[in-house]
């Protein structure tokens, strides 16, 4: 599992086996569970059965006296705990309805899993044990889990201080004027969706240690979280531990996809138990407690209006939002369905956009970021409604994608924001060639002739995607209260290998493997020399970790920068060492060679004779180390096109994914394997909402598809591998051209599975269907397009 | 408590467990065999999946006395002197993994499944593997480490 | 979630776990754990102890029993779908076995185990419903028989006493003239069937000569379809239309009599709807056989 010591060839752009492999594929990983402390107690969670319920009183009497219960608190007992609630850090709008979230509820739970009570014993059964010996006396009250039912007159209250459940409406307007556009439409298309809200189900459920040094204060922070820089500073802020003596951990993390770009009440509670009981604090989600302790996605209701000509040429595209918050606002819960706000008008060129969005309380798990975060909502709106578009005018929707494709870069958005370089039409070409797509309308159409019972629908997805959080100037001008910028420090140790320190926070992304790819050939070290470190705030105490595809688009951007600082040090060294000018010198790949001669010095010599300085240039500073802080200035855009083959049984409903086609353009690609593997997850999550997933609540607000057997994250068993191609158009804002690719997949299937259920229906008059497109739902539709 | 006594890894233990102790937590907890990962509380997800005389099993849904006399085999007893198992190399050469928080289980089903059926097709790789389930790789890497393992073994 | 505490003993024999079974309120039989433990580790099963009959020698393996086989209740499902004896003489439960679960499931989970959890989403019951299996189950008193059909009464409610044990399943051998098929409907593969079809159809000269229709899923029990069964009875075979119109009207009565859940993969409409249209294939699939 090794590559040769010296890089002779360029490894950004190969597929370099992955470091991370060794120690995860022989059980040596180290993800929070794995990881013991001397004295380790267990935490427990007492959490709430009602969605919405007046809590009266807690009674840990029981508790207390279980066997091996260290502590128990309820939610009124840790009041003076916090110094500061869990962290908002998104107030979207001046006005904002921000209710105060602690760790846990005192006064009334809001939601089925509201933690009320905490317990803490010997060893995780135990903890189990007490937990249900904690008595609580609850209130029920009425609970609302539908997000226009929660603005009905007469909707329960989630939080009275309001006297409603609005939280926020959020405008954004751009381009020509819509109202215009739409009055002179020849045609226009009026369109409204549901987004189920899903629950991410990482395979690693969330967990913490936390552990103290009574004696100073010291706080260490083991968390499986995607976040641990943002963690430090507002745990710091929440807790009263100063952030100079807070160490936050994120170890092997098992996945994210979002739900672990949070920070937690069981984070907060955790250092607050370490803290009083002056021991070692664990604590280990179940999974059916994931379901209803960590945050949820999507969950809209989705209005879109296009405008356009007869010929199909859209001109306007209107959008309205109303998304459940759930019950608390948590860290960017009220601009995650913003996230998407400049994208509803999709890969089209279009000239007005107008666009507003309303976060709305329900008594539900909080929603924030899920693989995505805004981006598939729009993609799945926009790709939809161009698809009713041609329905009404009876275009190929080929054709019309293809009418209305932007097709000159940079091309400025009329939500906008410009993007920087694509070629969609490139990709939705090949898609169609990967596709076969003549031969696939000639097979529809005799299975349709023959009238068989299974029938097959070809579904597409345009996609422009933007990511890269995000510039910082642009997050101030939105209110987010922190920047996106990210950093990376390169680090020669005398012995002649490297550390890499990057601010992100990798959880399945490969970045031990991509990052040293990218230093190998930038500073012609070897592949197997390079250590890249992360997820430790006392290693790397700079960043701002990993989602919204960013790690590529910037932290990758900020280690170009900290090689080019390596470089133009390491340039004077062997300048002043090959006593030359810095003019006379050629750099290539880790070498500086003396123009026109043989004569050389690697940056690894040049490290060495920083380090032990004998004879370093006037006023240099030993070391070879440099450090980057790199703030994008503008977003990233991949895009592409997708196309999904459904086969419907149109019978029993059933609609079996049978051909997945992916173009994607993420502009310059650093490992094969790693972008295939990115696109090939994300895609699998986007075709699970399509078909699979869905978090259902019962009329009193208990979450009924709590665990694993009824919330249905597919299997190998229930999909098709896909056929994934690219095509390449550098990112100009990027020192690699690089794009970023997350979540791309995950954007841009949804819509293209829901168009194919759909294509294949048609013939029944089949123009709409909720997701997951389930079999009863299916079925239905064909039953009420007949009757 | 009961006693029990079982071979891990080629390895005897002997051990007093409570009736309770479920067989993943005596793994990782008692002997220190972390590899062995819980994913799901209700046998959905194969994240625990062990060899229990040569068969695949969900370490989470068997008793640590239901073990006592067994011979269980967890990924850390699949390479052999440093060298990767087959089924291991194919993983890592497939790209068959990202967060490896399932790949423990998805290999030692893989083990299993082989052992069954030699020379699987496809549709029968992706049926073997309903009971393990992942979110980061989509499976499709997965299903060609297990056809590049079927060539090997 | 942790099981709530709970002693364990383990029995050597079927009257060792009698024994064992009277010696506590609230003991239960442990074989295969796959239903009783994850309902222990979500706590919402609390037994005192637990008596292990995982390794009882006289509940394991199938035999040839001349008309019968007679399969021991503590058989796997794994071992039950690769069984040469089932796969010969009565398919449909090899097949069967191999549909529940997943892997990991089928090489612990038995088939008594499964029976006697009475969760009328499982497989087994129906195909045995289907067939007029027998079960064997022996008690404090002794050893009684008892047709397949009579013995679940409800959801999780089995004729079996506080100290029962059941110890064998006794199907037909299916014979040549026999054709089978079982047909699960699911969202997933590893998932429990929204509904499912056990259809044995008996070939006569020239006609259909007896149907047996049994539906998972369709109601608290393992539920016979009677009369789609009537209208089976004495159908022409392999006569084209004829056998298809047959076919049709059997299936279309397929629901009646049942009353079928709803949850959230099925409501019960669209249950009553899926038994229709699977039944129809599963005689399909038993004819060709």
């Amino acid at each position: 599992m090794t590559v040769t010591e010296e890089a002779t060839q360029a490894l950004v752009g190969t597929s370099a086996p992955r470091k991370e492999d060794a120690r995860l594929l022989t059980g040596q990983g180290s993800f929070v569970d794995d990881i013991t402390i001397p004295g380790m107690v267990w935490m427990a969670v007492v959490r709430s059965p009602y969605a919405h319920a007046r809590i009266r009183g807690v009674d840990l009497t029981k508790a207390h006296a279980a066997e091996g219960v260290v502590a128990a608190f309820s939610g009124a007992e840790l009041a003076d705990d916090w110094t500061a609630p869990l962290p908002m850090a998104w107030p979207v709008t001046e006005d904002i309805n921000n209710p105060s979230h602690y760790a846990l509820a005192a006064d009334k739970a809001r939601y089925a899993g509201d933690g009320v009570a905490v317990v803490v014993a010997e060893s995780r059964g135990l903890a189990q044990d007490a937990a249900e010996l904690v008595e609580v006396d609850y209130e029920p009250l009425q609970a609302v889990t539908d997000v226009e039912a929660a603005l009905a007159d007469g909707a329960p209250i989630v939080h009275d201080e309001f006297g409603t459940n609005r939280c926020y409406t959020w405008p954004l307007a751009g381009g020509e004027d819509v109202d215009a556009l739409f009055a002179e439409a020849e045609v226009t298309v009026e369109e409204r969706y549901r987004q189920q809200r899903l629950i991410p189900n990482p395979m690693e459920p969330r967990g913490v240690i936390a552990s103290t040094v009574p004696a100073t204060g010291e706080v260490t922070l083991y968390t499986s979280s995607q976040i641990p820089h943002i963690a430090r500073v507002t745990l710091a802020l929440g807790t009263g531990v100063p952030e100079s003596k807070l160490r936050v951990i994120a170890p092997d993390v098992g996945g994210g996809f979002g739900s672990k770009l949070q920070v937690y009440p069981e984070e907060a509670l955790a250092i607050v138990l370490a803290r009083r009981t002056g021991l070692p604090v664990k604590w280990i989600e179940e999974r059916t407690e994931n379901a209803l302790a960590t945050h949820h996605g999507r969950d809209m209701i989705q209005e879109i209006a296009l405008a356009a000509t007869a010929e199909g040429k859209i001109t306007a595209v209107r959008v309205r939002l109303t998304v459940s918050m759930g019950a608390y606002l948590m860290i960017i819960t009220p601009g995650t369905p913003l996230l998407g706000a400049w994208v509803y008008g999709g890969a089209y060129d279009i000239k007005g956009y107008s666009f507003e969005c309303s976060g709305v309380f329900t008594n539900q798990t909080p929603t924030d970021a899920y693989r995505g975060a805004g981006r598939p909502e729009a993609t799945y709106a926009i790709e939809r409604a161009v698809d009713a578009l041609a329905r009404k005018l009876d275009k190929d929707p080929v054709e019309l994608r293809r009418l209305n494709l932007i097709s000159e870069f940079p091309h400025d958005l009329a939500s906008g924001l410009t993007v920087d370089s694509g070629d969609y039409h490139a990709t939705l070409d090949r898609a169609l060639e990967m596709l076969d797509y003549d031969g696939f309308r000639r097979e529809q159409a005799e299975r349709r002739e023959r009238g068989d019972t299974k029938q097959l629908g070809v579904g597409f997805s345009t996609y422009l995607e933007m990511c890269g959080l995000a510039p910082s100037r642009i997050l101030g001008a939105l209110r987010y209260v922190a920047g996106g910028w990210e950093a990376a420090t390169i680090r020669f140790l005398p012995t002649g290998t490297v550390q890499v320190l990057t601010g992100t926070t990798p959880h399945g992304q490969s970045h031990d493997t991509t990052f040293a790819q990218v230093v190998a050939d930038r500073l012609g070290v070897g592949y197997d020399e390079i250590e890249v470190l992360h997820g430790d705030t006392s290693v790397v105490p700079l960043g701002m970790d990993t989602y919204g595809s960013r790690s590529l688009a910037i932290g990758i951007a900020a280690l170009c920068s900290a090689t080019d600082k390596i470089v133009a040090k390491a340039q004077r060294i062997a300048a002043h060492g090959l006593e030359v000018a810095e003019a006379d010198l050629e750099y290539e790949a880790g070498t500086f060679r003396v123009r026109g001669t043989d004569r050389t010095m690697t940056v690894k010599e040049a490290a060495f004779a920083a380090w032990h300085a004998h004879d370093l240039p006037d006023g240099l500073e030993p070391a070879l180390e440099e450090t980057a802080v790199y703030d994008p200035s503008v977003f990233s855009w991949p895009g592409g096109t997708h196309i999904a083959v459904v086969e419907v049984d149109t019978e029993t409903g059933v609609a079996n994914l049978v051909r997945y086609v992916a173009v994607d353009d993420v502009g310059t690609v650093i490992n094969p394997q790693v972008v295939d593997g990115q696109v090939h997850g994300g895609i699998t999550q986007g075709v699970a909402q399509a078909l699979y997933e869905e978090a259902v609540y019962d009329e009193n607000g208990t979450l009924v598809t709590g665990s694993l057997v009824d919330y249905l994250v597919p299997s190998a068993a229930e999909l098709p591998s896909y056929e994934l191609d690219r095509t390449v158009t550098q990112s100009p804002n990027h020192p690699l051209g690089a794009k970023g690719v997350g979540e791309t997949g995950t954007i841009a299937a949804t819509p293209a599975v829901v168009n194919a259920v759909l294509d294949a229906l048609a013939p029944y008059g089949v123009t709409d269907i909720d997701m997951p497109a389930s079999p009863e739902r299916v079925w239905r539709a064909i039953q009420e397009a007949r009757s | 408590m009961r006693q029990i006594a079982l071979t891990v890894n080629g390895e005897r233990h002997e051990a007093d467990v409570e009736p309770r102790e479920l067989l993943v937590y005596f793994l990782r907890e008692r002997l220190g065999l972390t590899g062995t990962h819980v994913g799901c509380d209700t046998s959905s997800c194969g994240a625990c999946t062990v060899l229990l005389d040569g068969e695949s099993v969900n370490s989470c849904t068997l008793l640590a006395v239901q073990a006592d006399g067994g011979d269980v085999t967890t990924i850390e007893g699949l390479a052999e002197h440093g060298q990767l198992h087959p089924v291991q190399q194919a993983f890592h050469e497939q790209h068959a993994l990202q967060c490896g928080y399932c790949t423990p289980g998805f290999v030692m089903a893989t083990v299993s499944l082989l052992r069954e059926q030699p020379d699987p097709t496809e549709a029968e790789i992706r049926k073997a593997l309903e009971g393990n389930l992942c979110r980061c790789t989509g499976y499709v890497n997965i299903v060609k480490a297990v056809q590049q393992s079927a060539a090997a073994v | 979630m942790i099981p709530a505490p709970f002693d364990y003993e383990r029995a050597g024999s079927v009257d060792e776990a009698i024994e064992l079974l009277g010696s506590r309120e609230e003991a239960k039989l442990l074989a295969g754990g796959h239903s009783l433990l994850p309902l222990m580790k979500l706590r919402f099963s609390r037994p005192s102890l637990l008596v292990d009959i995982g390794r009882v020698d006289e509940l394991s393996g199938v035999s040839d029993a001349g008309d019968r086989l007679a399969i021991g209740a503590g058989t796997r499902h794994h071992d039950l779908n690769n069984d040469p004896l089932v796969q010969e003489h009565c398919p449909i439960v090899s097949w069967t076995a191999g549909l529940i679960g997943d892997p990991q499931v089928r090489h612990r989970g038995t088939i008594g185990g499964s029976i006697a959890h009475g969760d009328p989403a499982s497989d087994l019951p129906a195909v045995l419903v289907a067939l007029d299996a027998e079960l064997v189950i022996r008690g404090p008193d002794g050893e009684r028989t008892m047709p397949a059909v009579d013995f679940c009464s409800g959801v999780f409610d089995v004729a079996l006493g506080l100290q029962d044990v059941l110890t064998e399943v006794r199907v037909p051998k299916l014979g040549p003239d026999v054709g089978w098929s079982y047909l699960k409907l699911a969202r997933r593969a590893q998932d429990w069937a929204m509904v499912a079809v056990a259809a044995l159809v008996t070939r006569s000269n020239g006609t259909i000569g007896d149907a047996r229709i049994a539906l998972t899923n369709m109601g608290p029990v393992p539920m016979r379809a009677p009369a789609a069964e009537q209208r089976l009875a004495g159908a022409p075979r392999d006569a084209g239309s004829d056998t298809e119109y047959a076919l049709s009207e059997a299936a279309a009565v397929a629901d009646q009599g049942t009353d079928p859940p709803g949850d959230v993969t099925a409501s019960p409409e669209f249950r009553r709807e899926l038994a229709r249209v699977v039944t129809k294939r599963a005689l399909e699939e038993a004819l060709s056989r």
